[in-house]
């Protein structure tokens, strides 16, 4: 109905990207909107792609009263309604008449105050017809966190007076702040790549950051970005892939650098212009839950960035008199470490004048927004750095790792003993054999093993295979997805414990592998058993088809290759050694890893 | 067999076997083996087998035969009367399928409707929909939610014709999901037949055949065998039954893309799930607007729901001035026809106890 304006070419964006599980063809309907949208909708686009959704500028509640109203129909019914849909959004387009069949609001009494008018409020702006962008939207919905609600309502029911169903859904999602598409971050820089011919590591870089969407325009957010524009701006992180082969494949170990893999939150800090930005690995910025890491960073040379990781810590120097609490294990939790697992407090690591503490309190940390004085005493953070990418304003990924471990290594030298920033310490060994004994520390230190890094390699953007290797305790693991699931017997009767799992093969859909049954808490077993209900596809017997949405990693002593199996592949000892609730199903591992591990395996 | 008619009797009452009526001693849709059952259509979960005597529209017949195999069947044409013992029965065209009836039945004066499935728009196939007055009205309520409304056949067919051409264009076969008996041949009437060939699975072919006996015309389909591929036929269509989407013969007709055709589709969340590659809003049950304008002609004071969003329907009901009731049954199981039906039991109004999984071996 409203075929050309820039909003009609979003929602359709939206239906395309909807009607298909094809990665390429996500990207390419992508790649044809950025080639042909108003520049400002691109902009809004990627925002909403990275993760940068306006906030939300109007209850529920009062939608659900609104839509309630122009269907003519009673709250109860919407309300009702809502859970078979799953999705408010969803369930007010779904219910919203024809424009012309809308229930109009009944008229206000004379005696009430004049209403706002749109064009009032807006500043002088003109009320959205059909013709209107995505960029007009969610510069009228952002601009409602000024207005009174009757301005709100006035506003809300016009668009839906204005919008088709696909227009009015989309609108409904970007009201209601829970915008996703079911594109990652990754793909919306591939298809920018694609649309713009520019490099996706230098698009990925572009995109990192602080920006504004309603301030920044297409040009200089993409296309001629000024390198000076944004000093907060990490880099795109470089990602170790998990060791398939016995590490003597390597090569010559003298041509490896081995470090500690910490079990904390990797990180990059940035400090430039005399400011410094914290970002984690999932590019959020952190720096207001770390105070205590940015104090002494004025020493550093402007223009400094640092990759390492991030640590609850625990000084050798000043022993707190109540020792730190570990991380509780609820009773009957199976722990998989052997029991004879050395205390935290007991290892001291070569080279560090303190302790990393386990996960779980650094924890405390990042679950809140500030922090106090108290918490900061109670749990100081520390920054064990493993990497330089930037000296004196200057990028120097491209550098051997060699090289910009020893500018690392100068730089940090520079700070007082008590910093709360050191360099991670390397792992010395001149044989392969030598570098396995100590990683059998790595549990002791906290840490889940060691990173075997080529002493040439630069610092990458994303996962590239080849340089970088996580050498981890557990000999293999692989992150796959629950597809079926079954309830136990006997005391677990009635829970689901028993799950089937799978990986992608290169067509995206999942080939199953392996069943596991332990290595969970009957907590988490709780916690499962109600996801299935609510998740289940289908039924067989006692087995249920649930929903490919969670993610474990699953632990295992061999791989081998069965005829016997649908797979034709059979773990020895798989359990369940985490349930990985921070990863989305399309971020497990793959069948193609799967084989690499096998083929690894069989030599 | 009138004796244990009276006055007080309702003309229809509900059982553990079914809706009964008393005055002529039969069973409407019974789930369980009864002498005399009354049947609104051939789909599994309406037609059983194990009863005494059958008896059906002449349109419903043929598919009842071929699926219940050597069973006592006696047919009536729409609109005519039957007297059975104190109870006049009448059947008229529901629109659900072919051949497909409400059922009348007047006892006394007092008339009493009961639907089965239905649909009030013409579907290009199945004999249109024909409002019956009545005093009580038994109406289905699968889609009785105000978020389940139909766009007009014309322009789902049309989304479907142009998904199918653009298969065929990029070079992929297209695959549609369609129960086999009713939506299978609704989107074979009425899809545009000069885009491609159209095959179809041996489930779907069976009902074709016998529809075609029947004096019902449908273009012109290929069963599936082994030997064909993409390469024998480019840029088909195929019909196939939802349960055999995902199965081992798309293989040798990649690139494939898949679709399902269901009232369901209409939820984005069922469509996803679905994991079919489009999913097309098509029902064979009528919509929210439609189910209150059935309702409303029949002109009932009584109205009783089955199988759906019953007690939301009913609640809206009777905030609408009907006297409403839930009646339960068992319908909407065990019929690979019926998935429309079983999808409900796995949503979240629905019992944590949905049928099994049906036609697996389609």
């Amino acid at each position: 109905m409203t075929g050309s304006s820039g909003f009609a070419l979003f929602a359709q964006l939206f239906v395309s990207l909807d009607q298909t599980t094809s990665t390429t063809l996500k990207v390419q309907a992508l790649a044809d909107y950025f080639g042909t949208a108003p520049p400002a909708d691109r902009v809004w686009t990627i925002a909403l792609l990275s993760g940068r959704r306006p906030r939300r500028t109007v209850t529920t509640t009062q939608l659900r009263n609104w839509a309630a109203q122009c269907a003519g129909l009673p709250l109860w019914l919407v309300e009702e309604a809502y859970p078979v849909v799953g999705d408010l959004a969803e369930t007010i387009a779904l219910i919203l008449p024809a424009p012309s069949d809308m229930v109009q609001p009944t008229p206000s009494t004379p005696a009430d105050a004049p209403i706002t008018t749109l064009a009032t409020m807006q500043n002088g702006a003109q009320s959205l017809g059909p013709t209107a962008d995505l960029a007009d939207w969610i510069v009228m919905l952002r601009g409602l966190s000024q207005a009174d609600d009757k301005t709100r309502h006035q506003c809300v029911l016009q668009a839906w007076q204005t919008l088709g169903t696909t227009e009015r859904f989309v609108f409904n999602k970007l009201i209601t702040g829970g915008f996703r598409m079911g594109v990652s971050q990754k793909l919306m820089t591939r298809a920018l790549a694609a649309a713009t011919a520019i490099p996706e590591v230098d698009l990925a870089l572009r995109l990192m950051g602080h920006w504004d969407p309603a301030e920044v325009d297409f040009e200089t957010l993409v296309l001629a970005p000024d390198p000076q524009a944004n000093l907060s701006r990490p880099y795109p992180f470089y990602l170790a892939t998990q060791l398939d082969a016995p590490p003597q494949e390597l090569g010559d170990p003298a041509d490896w650098v081995a470090e500690w893999k910490w079990d904390g939150i990797r990180g990059q800090i940035v400090y430039r212009g005399g400011t410094a930005f914290i970002w984690s690995r999932g590019e959020e910025l952190i720096t207001d839950r770390f105070p205590d890491l940015t104090e002494m960073l004025d020493l550093l040379p402007d223009g400094t960035v640092l990759d390492g990781e991030i640590l609850a810590w625990q000084h050798t120097h000043k022993r707190p008199t109540n020792p730190p609490k570990q991380a509780e294990l609820p009773l009957g939790d199976v722990p998989l470490a052997p029991a004879t697992e050395p205390a935290v407090q007991a290892a001291r690591i070569p080279g560090l004048a303190g302790q990393p503490q386990p996960f779980a309190q650094l924890q405390k940390r990042i679950t809140r927004k500030s922090v106090s004085k108290k918490l900061l005493q109670e749990v100081p953070a520390h920054f064990l750095a493993y990497d330089l990418l930037e000296i004196q304003g200057d990028d120097i990924r491209t550098q051997p790792l060699a090289q910009r471990r020893a500018s690392l290594e100068q730089i940090l030298q520079t700070l007082p003993a008590d910093a709360p920033i050191s360099a991670s310490p390397l792992v010395q060994a001149n044989t392969w054999d030598g570098l396995a004994d100590q990683r059998q520390q790595a549990r002791g230190y906290q840490a889940e093993g060691l990173m075997l890094k080529h002493r040439n390699s630069p610092y990458q953007d994303g996962r590239k295979k080849g340089d970088w290797w996580k050498w981890k305790l557990d000999p293999l693991s692989i992150d796959a997805v629950m597809i079926y699931a079954q309830a136990g017997h006997g005391r677990r009767a009635n829970l689901f414990t028993d799950f089937t799992f799978a990986v992608a093969d290169e067509t995206g859909a999942l080939q199953p592998f392996t069943k596991a049954y332990s290595g969970l808490t009957d907590a988490e077993f709780r916690k499962i058993t109600a996801w299935v209900r609510k998740n289940t596809l289908e039924r067989y017997g006692p087995v249920r088809k649930v929903r490919p949405e969670l993610v474990f990693e699953i632990a295992f002593e061999g791989i081998q290759r069965s005829p016997r199996h649908k797979s034709g592949i059979a773990l020895r000892f798989p359990r369940m050694a985490r349930w990985r609730q921070d990863k989305p199903a399309s971020e497990a591992n793959t069948l193609a890893d799967l084989t690499d591990l096998l083929s690894a395996f069989e030599q | 067999m009138t004796k244990r008619t009276t006055s007080r009797t309702p003309v229809l009452s509900f059982t553990d076997k079914g809706i009964y009526c008393a005055a002529a001693d039969a069973f409407i849709d019974p789930w369980r083996p009864v002498d005399r059952a009354l049947i609104t259509h051939g789909h599994a979960d309406h037609a059983r087998p194990g009863h005494g005597a059958y008896l059906c529209t002449e349109a419903a017949a043929p598919v009842i035969r071929h699926r219940l195999g050597n069973v006592k069947i006696e047919t009536v044409p729409f609109g005519q009367a039957v007297a059975m013992g104190g109870a006049q029965l009448s059947y008229h065209p529901a629109g659900h399928v072919p051949g497909s009836a409400q059922i009348r039945v007047e006892v006394g004066g007092e008339v009493w409707v009961a639907s089965g499935d239905y649909k009030v728009a013409a579907d290009g196939l199945s004999e249109p929909f024909e409002p019956v007055s009545c005093h009580a009205f038994i109406s289905e309520c699968t889609f009785g939610l105000p978020v389940f409304t139909w766009d007009p056949q014309p322009t789902v067919m049309a989304e479907i014709n142009r998904w199918w051409a653009a298969c065929a264009a990029a070079g992929k076969t297209a695959v549609i999901g369609a129960y086999s008996l009713g939506k299978a041949q609704r989107v074979l009437a009425n899809v545009d037949t000069t885009i491609g060939p159209i095959l179809t699975h041996s489930a779907v072919e069976a009902t074709n055949k016998v529809l075609r006996a029947q004096g019902i015309a449908l273009p012109e389909t290929t069963q599936l065998t082994a030997e064909m591929s993409a390469k024998s036929h480019p840029g088909a269509l195929v019909i196939v039954p939802p349960s055999a989407l995902d199965a081992a013969w798309t293989r040798r007709f990649k690139p494939v893309e898949t679709a399902f055709a269901s009232g369901w589709m209409r939820l984005r969340g069922i469509r996803r799930r679905r994991a079919a590659d489009r999913g097309f809003v098509l029902s064979d049950h009528a919509d929210w607007p439609d189910l209150n304008n059935a309702i409303k002609e029949s002109g009932a004071e009584r109205v009783f729901v089955t199988h759906g969003y019953t007690s939301i329907f009913r609640r809206w009901l009777e905030s609408q001035g009907y006297n409403a009731a839930i009646v339960e049954t068992e319908y909407g199981d065990e019929a690979p026809e019926a998935e429309e039906d079983a999808e409900a039991a796995l949503l979240p109004d629905a019992s944590d106890n949905p049928p099994e999984p049906s036609g697996a071996g389609a």
